[in-house]
């Protein structure tokens, strides 16, 4: 099958890639662009560890194909911490031991990065509905919650 | 997990995409692309070449004439959600849409898809049952509009003709004196229902004037519980009554076997969420 040209945008620089038309955004972001932040899990569009931020919204990257997100503006969890520290919702993470074996996380931080943009002040039935595309096979979530909570308040600070 | 080959091509306008569904054998619509890409990877499904319909402009978007709330069918789960107008007038399509899949998916899965699908699990057949929707279809003889009853006909499997298109769903504005119910249980958030149930009543006074039972996911397809709503229509109700609805709503069902639970377990409980849809239904009528 002829590859298709695809431009995008990828943590504010333009990246352009040669696809077929059934590849999927997680294996060009993984594979062919080398981030390999967002994970593979499921598969099956249901465990959340693949989720990037497309255009705004939180979007499992292994159910979209990279010719659909072509001129989008994508951004994965490469995209988060800078040259001065981690993210505030990286370090809330950290301080709230809000991941143990980390397969989960960059879903996790990407998912949170998304959900307190579209509510700021969350409550914790509100972070649960927020955060429920997201699996977790370790923590048990309550850490997971803290952590959300507790960037929800830094981040209303900061 | 790849989806097997085929060619993609971003349709213009509807004329577009019915023409590119024309000239190309098996061609697909591609809406949210979630309930067909993961179809697709595990190989359940195929198809040479994918229509994407994502970007045709009018086919996205909530109004509301007089009575009349008209939704485009590439509407996400996530825009009904947000919309005021299906807040204020249609909150039954609000209730079910926030009991679909998860955030990601929702941000994705279009209205449209959903019901174009045809799969029995999916949650707005029913509601659209419930609520006597009429879709707007286009195809290569132009427009026509059928009510959703009768649109169902088995899985996978809808009235859509070859090379149709569905372009938008209407549905009705809650009235003072009607009321809506949704009640949907599922063994885990973003699972689909072991069994749903969607209720529109119009009332007059204490008596139910009318009434539509809607069914997800335990027969073939979504199905209105006729017997039971003429059991109710005209009547009050109460404990006796609910007790013989449930009855004709078990009677109603024919669910698969699977993980969710055999078929006397599923029955029971269409007949539980469809008596909690009913009292949530009359008590919002009379609010
Ligand atoms: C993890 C997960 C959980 C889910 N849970 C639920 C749930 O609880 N409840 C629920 O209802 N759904 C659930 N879904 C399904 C989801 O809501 C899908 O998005 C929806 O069923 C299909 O809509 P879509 O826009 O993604 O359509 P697509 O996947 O793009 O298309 C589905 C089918 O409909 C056809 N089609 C799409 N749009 C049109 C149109 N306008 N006219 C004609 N044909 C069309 C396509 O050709 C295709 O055959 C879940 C999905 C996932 C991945
Ligand atoms: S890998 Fe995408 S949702 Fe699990
Ligand atoms: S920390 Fe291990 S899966 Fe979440």
């Amino acid at each position: 099958m002829a590859k298709q040209a695809v431009s995008f945008t990828l943590n504010g620089k333009t990246v352009d890639v040669l696809v077929e038309p059934r590849e999927l955004l997680i294996h060009t972001l993984r594979e062919n662009l080398n981030q390999t932040g967002a994970h593979i899990g499921c598969e099956t569009s249901h465990c959340g560890v693949c989720t990037v931020d497309i255009d705004g919204e939180s979007v499992k990257s292994c159910t979209l194909l990279t010719v659909q997100t072509a001129g989008s503006d994508v951004k994965s969890v490469e995209g988060m911490a800078t040259a001065d520290g981690l993210h505030v919702i990286q370090q809330a993470f950290v301080d709230e031991h809000g991941l143990q074996c980390g397969f989960c996380t960059p879903g996790m931080l990407m998912r949170a990065y998304r959900f307190l943009q579209e509510n700021p002040d969350p409550n914790d039935e509100e972070i649960r509905w927020g955060m429920s595309g997201n699996l977790c096979r370790c923590t048990g979530y309550q850490n997971i919650i803290n952590a959300v909570r507790t960037a929800a308040k830094n981040l209303q600070q900061a | 997990m790849i989806p097997s080959c085929f060619e993609y091509h971003k349709a213009t306008s509807i004329a577009d995409a019915i023409a590119k569904l024309q000239d190309n054998e098996d061609a697909k619509l591609l809406a949210g692309g979630h309930s067909l890409l993961p179809m697709m990877k595990l190989r359940f499904s195929e198809a040479p070449y994918l229509v994407d319909i994502n970007g045709i402009e009018g086919l996205k978007g909530i109004s509301i004439d007089g009575d009349t709330i008209t939704i485009g069918a590439m509407t996400t789960e996530s825009e009904l959600i947000r919309s005021d107008i299906l807040q204020q007038y249609c909150p039954l399509l609000v209730e079910a849409a926030k009991l679909v899949a998860d955030p990601q998916v929702r941000n994705k899965g279009t209205i449209g898809g959903d019901v174009a699908h045809g799969d029995p699990g999916n949650d707005h057949p029913a509601v659209m049952l419930a609520l006597d929707a009429q879709l707007v279809i286009h195809g290569p003889d132009g427009e026509r509009m059928i009510p959703a009853n009768g649109f169902f006909l088995g899985t996978y499997w809808t009235a859509l003709e070859e090379y149709e298109i569905l372009v938008a769903i209407k549905v009705p504005a809650l009235t003072s004196g009607t009321g809506h119910g949704y009640h949907k249980l599922k063994r885990k958030t973003g699972d689909y229902a072991v069994a749903g149930s969607a209720v529109v009543v119009e009332m007059n006074g204490d008596v139910v004037r009318d009434i539509r039972i809607g069914l997800t996911n335990v027969a073939p397809m979504a199905i209105r519980a006729e017997a039971a709503e003429d059991l109710i229509r005209g009547k009050r109700v109460d404990d006796v009554l609910l007790k013989a609805v449930e009855k004709a709503i078990v009677a109603a069902c024919d669910p698969a076997v699977d993980l969710r639970g055999d078929e006397e377990y599923k029955s029971h409980m269409a007949a539980i969420m469809a008596r909690r849809s009913i009292i949530q239904a009359i008590e919002n009528a009379k609010e």
